[in-house]
């Protein structure tokens, strides 16, 4: 059973995520609507894994993405996956730089398909990455005209993208109908052709991948 | 400034440099002189046709004059600015708008209508030119110019310098702008530059509803529409209601994306959240280009300011990206007191032109409701660099623009504060309590000595005296500039630095 912390100033969408959750088998320790209290829930309460809205009051600017940079930097690692209207590189890149994974960025929309979200909700409690595929989506196109990216096949873009987003080789088996040794020969290959260690722990694997888009 | 102008005996070319700047003196005043040679025939022709237009009604020649008379007044402060620096800007009002047809397509001038706008825009021309108090004290000058300059023959000769510099102010006195003419001219430029403003915020309101109106409105009625069939087929197709349901999530998911670029067009969320340095950033990292960001600001300028250059920012980049080619880009912003300059610079193919309609003209529409200007300089074959410049935005600094009083002003307002209240207490108040209780006491109370009836009206003077010292004091810093004065000034503390 996760703790899990929720901030959403949203009544509706605040209830329908604890609804939400607590239909998956998660407890929800606190729901709180506001920065200054998802601070100090965060710190206080340290749950298993957090779902913050970035724009909270009073400001009503990035208040939840700054509490949850806030308490990373005194808790490495503590589990977050953060929820927007809008996905922007620069917020991924701040949420990714500590390098300490367990973190999470994604489009409110993805709460429509409850399955992934919660898959994406326990990877990140399980202290991997739920990276939106929007962002992806974006730093692959930053890097499109990059040498060693343009020299991938099709197949291991494909394959570089749900990595990128955070899923394991079994997930990625799954959704591109690949046999898992199949996914594993591709992620060789693709960690080859960029020239990065290949690793085979998922977590590390994830946020080499992410580094090395970013880095571009 | 020690040692500026005073020349060392043992430097040689001092002497020389000083015959130089004395012959060009002399050629100045020879051009000056030779100039009033072609004064005096227009001053006989112009003052000819100025009597026949007035006199004996022959208006048409009055634009002709005028235009005369401009020509030769605007060679003048050309050349005075040239000689003497003093810098003499033009005082003409605008030149009046075109007519305008009326619904039936005549063009009116007062009470008679016209099938051509030819004469309307004649009388109009006219008016402007008989009410424009530039024209008559252009001809004032013409007609006083000559005299004055033979006046000023002896100085010219014994001292050139400043005759040249007396010359000088004497054409800024009739050839520069009253300040009525440049209130006048502030007032059309504000009034050209609102419109402007609010015909583009029209125009992105209309651009936004319509958005809105053919993209999420018409996408919510699918769902809805979609939403009423499951509720139809629910009970006997539970198979086809889920398929259905599946399909209104991602028409729900869609629609999220257009309102996601809808928002990013009004305002995009990145700039509300972190300002404008983050969200250029921001645009910067979403880029196919490398680009490189460089903001240096104190503080963030006001959000309209902040929106209009994000838009400009993002239009220039992407036009570089899609036109240009370009591979890498460098955006820099920093401030330079309170104007904000903004540099684009990419290496891409270079010959943009803001003819071509290449999204420049809306920036520069965007710009223009903050008084900012855009500067372009793109050879063929790169790099190209764009330079944006919005004068008096940044807070922190005074919207005037003047940087602190002149020194006489500053000396002025100190001698006040220092001697007021000689006049107002001991001479003024003070000596008038011992008066009225007849108190025997003199001291230095310089009133009290004089004969017994000058010594109420001395009194009552010199404490008006004094109050007239102290309200200079404060009005000096406070009209020269309020913004300021208004900022800093206090009850305690009623002057500004």
């Amino acid at each position: 059973m996760s703790r899990v912390l929720i901030a959403e100033d949203l009544y509706l969408l605040r209830d329908g995520l604890v609804h939400l959750l607590q239909a998956h088998g998660f407890t929800v320790v606190a729901a709180v609507e506001s920065g200054p209290e998802l601070l100090k829930g965060l710190l206080e309460l340290r749950p298993d894994v957090s779902i913050v809205d970035v724009r909270l009051p009073p400001t009503f600017t990035d208040e939840g993405l700054q509490a949850a940079l806030a308490a990373r930097q005194q808790l490495p690692g503590l589990p977050v996956l953060v929820l927007s209207q809008h996905v922007e590189q620069l917020y991924a890149r701040e949420l990714l730089a500590d390098g300490s994974g367990a973190i999470g960025y994604l489009l409110k929309d993805r709460v429509f398909n409850a399955e992934q979200f919660i898959d994406a909700v326990r990877r990140v409690a399980a202290g991997g990455t739920a990276m939106d595929p929007e962002v992806i989506a974006k730093l692959l196109a930053r890097n499109a005209r990059n040498e060693p990216l343009a020299a991938l096949t099709p197949r291991e873009r494909e394959v570089l993208e749900a990595m990128a987003e955070g899923r394991s080789n079994a997930a990625i088996s799954q959704r591109l109908y690949l046999s898992e040794s199949a996914v594993a020969k591709h992620t060789a290959s693709i960690f080859a052709k960029l020239g990065l260690a290949p690793s085979d722990d998922d977590n590390r694997r994830v946020l080499a991948v992410l580094a090395y888009l970013n880095s571009r | 400034m020690p040692g500026k102008g005073v020349p060392r005996c043992s430097d040689p070319e001092v002497p020389l440099a000083q015959t130089g700047d004395m012959l060009r003196r002399f050629g100045h005043i020879a051009t000056l002189l030779a100039f009033t040679l072609v004064q005096l025939p227009i001053m006989l022709v112009t003052g000819v046709m100025l009597l026949l237009s007035f006199a004996l009604g022959m208006v048409f020649l009055f634009p002709p004059q005028v235009g005369m008379v401009r020509r030769l007044a605007e060679f003048n402060r050309r050349l005075v600015r040239r000689q003497t620096g003093i810098d003499i800007a033009s005082p003409y009002l605008p030149a009046p708008a075109p007519p305008v047809p009326q619904p039936d397509g005549m063009y009116r001038s007062e009470r008679t209508l016209y099938k051509t706008p030819r004469i309307p825009a004649w009388n109009n021309r006219w008016k402007w030119l008989v009410s424009d108090p530039a024209t008559w004290r252009d001809e004032l000058w013409l007609l006083l110019d000559p005299p004055v300059k033979i006046a000023l023959v002896p100085l010219f000769v014994l001292l050139p310098a400043r005759g040249l510099r007396l010359y000088g102010l004497w054409s800024e006195l009739l050839l520069a702008p009253t300040a009525a003419s440049l209130l006048a001219g502030q007032v059309t430029h504000l009034r050209r530059t609102r419109n402007l403003a609010a015909d583009s915020q029209a125009a992105e309101m209309r651009r936004i509803e319509r958005d809105l109106h053919d993209g999420t409105q018409a996408r919510i009625v699918a769902i809805g529409m979609t939403l009423g069939a499951v509720e139809q087929l629910v009970e006997d197709d539970p198979k086809a209601a889920r398929a259905l349901l599946a399909k209104a999530r991602d028409a729900s998911s869609e629609t999220l994306t257009e309102l996601r670029r809808v928002i990013r067009g009004i305002h995009p969320p990145v700039l509300a959240e972190r300002g404008l340095a983050d969200a250029i950033r921001a645009l910067a990292m979403d880029s196919v280009m490398r680009v490189s960001v460089d903001v240096e600001l104190e503080h963030r300028p006001e959000s309209p300011v902040e929106a209009a250059v994000y838009f400009a920012v993002s239009e220039l980049l992407s036009n570089a990206a899609r036109h240009g080619d370009a591979r890498t880009a460098s955006v820099d912003i920093s401030g330079n007191g309170p104007d904000l300059r903004v540099t684009v610079t990419d290496d891409g193919l270079g010959g943009a032109d803001p003819a071509k309609g290449s999204g420049l003209a809306g920036i520069e529409r965007r710009l223009a409701a903050f008084d900012g200007v855009l500067a372009l300089n793109s050879p063929l074959g790169g790099p190209t660099t764009v330079t944006m410049l919005l004068p008096n935005v940044l807070p922190g600094h005074s919207a005037g623009g003047t940087r602190g009083m002149p020194r006489w002003k500053t000396v002025t307002v100190i001698l006040l504060w220092g001697t007021a209240w000689c006049p107002t207490f001991p001479q003024g108040i003070v000596a008038g309590v011992f008066k009225a209780f007849g108190i025997e006491e003199k001291a230095w109370f310089l009133p009290l000595y004089l004969p017994e009836p000058w010594q109420w009206p001395v009194i009552v003077a010199m404490t008006l005296v004094g109050l007239l010292m102290h309200v200079m004091a404060i009005r000096i810093p406070a009209t020269h500039d309020p913004d300021r004065y208004m900022e800093e000034a206090s009850v305690l503390k009623p002057w500004c630095s």
